[in-house]
C-alpha cells in the first residue's frame, strides 16, 4: 500500500438528505458495490481522491524502483539479479497500469509525474529509507511487499473500476514479491553467522517504517470515515497494520531473527499481538520530507526526467514526421 | 588447446558478452528516460541475462571434460578476474546518455542475430539449441534498438547530433565482432562455431540501411580496438566487475 494519508477534502460524513440527488444515486450504487466507471458521474471530490491515492500509489512504485534499483548491479548470484530485475521490471508495469488508471479520472500522466516532481504529490514514506546490505532487498520483499499486499488485496474490491483491476494485477505480482523476499531472508538466516546478522540488521531497520506504512493511528486519520464510505479504503489502518503484526512475526520467529520490539507479546484475550507505541512523529517527517533519503529519491527522479526530455522530444518529432510523410503519401 | 578447451573458451566469450551488457543495461533501471523505457531496457538486460546463464551452464559442462570439475555459473561470472573475461570490447563500454546506450546495443543486435543464426545450425547439438531459444529473443532486440537509431537519428536536430556523435564514437570498438582467432577457426571447421568474418558483409548492409533511414552517416573510421577475446578490455571493464563481483568476493563460499 503505498498511499498514506489521503486527504480527501471532507472534514465529516454528509448524511444521504444533504446530498444532491445524482448524489445520492451515486452512494446507492457504492453501497450495492456496483464499480463505479470511468464514464460515469462522480462527485469532484471522489475523482480529486482517487487521483490523489492512485497517483500516489502510482509515483510509489516508480520511486521504489530506486532502492532496489540500488543492488541491480551487486546482486550475489545470476539468479538473484534476474529475478531483482524482474521484481524492479514488475513495479515499473504496475506504475504505469496506475497512471493509466489514474488517466481515466481526466488527469495525464505528465501532469502527475510533474506534482511528483515539484513535491506536490507524494509516495510512499517507506522509500526514503536506504538498502544498504543485500538484505534489505530480502527485507523489503518480506515486509514492504508483505506490507503493501496487506493493503491491497482488500482494495481489488473497491469502488473504482480501473483501480480495482489494476489491483487484481498487482496482487499476483506482489506475493511473488513477498515470496522472493522471504527467500532471501531464510536463505541469510541458515546462511554464515555474518550473514545472519545482516538478515537480523535489515530486519531492525526495516520494522518500524514498514508498521508505519499503513499510515497514521485511526484516531488521528480523519479522511478515512470518507474514504470508507466510498469505499476506496475497505479496512482501517490501525486494523489492517494488526494484521501485518499477527502475521509477521511467527515468520520472523520461524527465520530465528527477532522483532525489534521490548514489549511485543501476543495478548491471548485480544487474540493478537500488543506492540510498543509507534513513533509516529517519524512518520510525519518522512512524509513532510525529512527522511534519510527523500532529496535524493526525488533528485534523481528528477535527473532521469530532464535527462530523458531530448529523447522523448526526439521520439515525438519523429513521430509526427513520419506522420506527415504519410499524410503526403496519402493525399 | 585441445578441442573442448577451445569450446569452452568460445562459450565464454558468448555468455561473457551477454552478461556485460545485461549488467550495463540493468544500471539503467529506474532512471530510463521515459516508463516504457525503464521496462524494455530491463526486458533486454534479462534476456542476455538468461543466454548467459545458458551458455554458462554449458561452458560448466564441457569444463568437466578437461579439468578435475566444471564450475558453476556464479563461478564462471563472479570469481574470474577481468583479464580471463573474453566479452567484447563494446559491451563493456559505459552506458553514456541514451543515444550512447542504443547504438551500442544496434551494434550489437544486428551482429548478434547474425552470429546466432549460424550458431543455431552448429554441429554442436547443446550449441545449436541455446542460439536458437536466444534468437527468438534477440530477433525483437535489433527490430527494438533499430527503431531507436531511426526515431534519435531523424528526431529532432539535437537528437541527430547526439546519435549521430554516439555510433562514430564506438565504431571502433565494432572490428572486433569479425576477428577471426584460431579458436574461431578451429571450431568453425570443426562445423561448432560459424566464421566471424563472414557476418562482416551482412552486419555492414544492415546497418547501411537504417543508418540511412535514419538520416545518419555510416562511420568511416579505419582503425579498431580489439583485446575481449583475449582478456585484454577496456579500463571500464575491472570497475564493472569490481561492482558486479564485491558480495561473492566479499563472503567467499557464502550461499545467497
Amino acid at each position: 500500500m503505498y498511499a498514506q494519508m489521503v486527504d480527501t477534502g471532507a472534514k465529516r460524513l454528509r448524511t444521504s438528505e444533504e446530498m444532491s440527488p445524482e448524489e445520492r444515486a451515486f452512494q446507492e450504487r457504492i453501497d450495492a458495490d456496483i464499480k463505479i466507471e470511468p464514464k460515469d458521474w462522480m462527485p469532484e471530490a471522489y475523482r480529486k481522491t482517487l487521483i490523489r491515492q492512485i497517483s500516489q500509489h502510482a509515483h510509489s512504485e516508480i520511486v521504489g524502483m530506486l532502492p532496489e534499483g540500488n543492488w541491480i548491479t551487486r546482486a550475489p548470484t545470476l539468479k538473484r539479479k534476474a529475478i531483482l530485475m524482474a521484481k524492479v521490471q514488475d513495479e515499473a508495469g504496475h506504475g504505469l497500469y496506475l497512471y493509466a488508471a489514474a488517466e481515466t479520472l481526466g488527469v495525464s500522466r505528465d501532469e502527475l509525474i510533474a506534482d511528483l516532481h515539484s513535491g506536490k504529490a507524494k509516495y510512499s514514506s517507506i522509500f526514503n529509507y536506504p538498502t544498504l546490505t543485500w538484505a534489505d532487498i530480502g527485507a523489503i520483499g518480506w515486509l514492504v511487499d508483505g506490507a503493501a499486499i496487506m493493503n491491497q488485496i482488500p482494495l481489488c474490491r473497491c469502488s473504482h473500476g480501473p483501480y480495482s483491476r489494476a489491483m487484481i494485477r498487482v496482487c499476483k505480482e506482489e506475493s511473488f514479491h513477498q515470496r522472493q523476499g522471504f527467500d532471501i531472508m531464510m536463505t541469510l538466516c541458515r546462511g554464515t553467522l555474518e550473514q545472519k546478522a545482516m538478515a537480523q540488521d535489515a530486519l531492525n531497520r526495516w520494522w518500524w517504517p514498514s508498521l508505519m506504512m499503513f499510515g497514521p493511528p485511526d484516531a488521528d486519520s480523519v479522511h478515512s470515515a470518507q474514504s470508507a464510505q466510498w469505499k476506496i479504503k475497505i479496512l482501517s489502518n490501525d486494523e489492517l497494520r494488526q494484521r501485518f503484526v499477527d502475521q509477521t512475526v511467527p515468520q520472523a520467529d520461524y527465520l530465528g531473527i527477532k522483532v525489534p520490539d521490548p514489549l511485543l507479546k501476543w495478548n491471548d484475550e485480544r487474540g493478537h499481538y500488543d506492540t510498543s507505541p509507534i513513533d509516529f512523529e517519524e512518520l510525519y517527517n518522512v512524509v513532510k520530507g525529512n527522511g534519510p533519503c527523500n532529496r535524493d529519491r526525488l533528485r534523481t527522479r528528477v535527473k532521469a526526467w530532464e535527462e530523458g526530455a531530448w529523447v522523448r522530444d526526439a521520439a515525438l518529432a519523429h513521430a509526427e514526421k513520419r506522420a506527415a510523410r504519410s499524410a503526403r503519401k496519402a493525399a | 588447446m585441445n578441442r573442448d578447451e577451445q569450446l569452452f573458451d568460445y562459450l565464454l566469450r558468448i555468455a561473457d558478452s551477454d552478461l556485460v551488457l545485461a549488467q550495463r543495461l540493468g544500471e539503467w533501471v529506474g532512471h530510463g528516460p521515459v516508463l516504457e523505457e525503464d521496462i524494455a531496457l530491463t526486458n533486454v538486460g534479462l534476456d542476455l541475462l538468461g543466454q548467459a546463464r545458458l551458455w554458462y551452464a554449458y561452458a560448466g559442462e564441457v569444463e568437466t571434460r578437461f579439468a578435475a570439475r566444471g564450475r558453476c555459473e556464479d563461478e564462471l561470472a563472479l570469481l574470474r578476474d577481468a583479464s580471463e573475461f573474453r566479452n567484447l570490447l563494446l559491451v563493456e563500454r559505459p552506458n553514456g546518455n541514451y543515444a550512447d546506450t542504443i547504438a551500442r546495443q544496434f551494434y550489437f543486435d544486428v551482429w548478434h542475430r547474425l552470429f546466432l543464426f549460424q550458431l543455431s545450425r552448429s554441429g554442436d547439438a547443446r550449441v545449436g539449441e541455446i542460439a536458437a531459444k536466444a534468437l527468438k529473443e534477440v530477433r525483437y532486440h535489433v527490430e527494438r534498438s533499430a527503431d531507436w537509431v531511426i526515431r534519435l537519428g531523424d528526431g529532432t536536430d539535437e537528437s541527430h547530433a547526439k546519435m549521430q556523435a554516439a555510433v562514430d564514437e564506438l565504431w571502433m570498438y565494432t572490428g572486433e565482432m569479425f576477428e577471426s582467432d584460431a579458436t574461431d577457426q578451429a571450431l568453425t571447421i570443426a562445423g561448432i562455431g560459424c566464421d566471424a568474418s563472414a557476418l562482416a558483409h551482412p552486419w555492414r548492409e544492415q546497418l547501411s540501411s537504417i543508418l540511412s533511414e535514419a538520416t545518419l552517416t555510416l562511420p568511416t573510421g579505419a582503425w579498431m580496438q580489439s583485446g575481449g577475446k583475449r582478456g585484454v578490455h577496456t579500463e571500464q571493464l575491472g570497475h564493472l566487475l569490481a561492482e558486479m563481483q564485491w558480495l561473492q568476493r566479499a563472503y567467499p563460499g557464502a550461499q545467497w
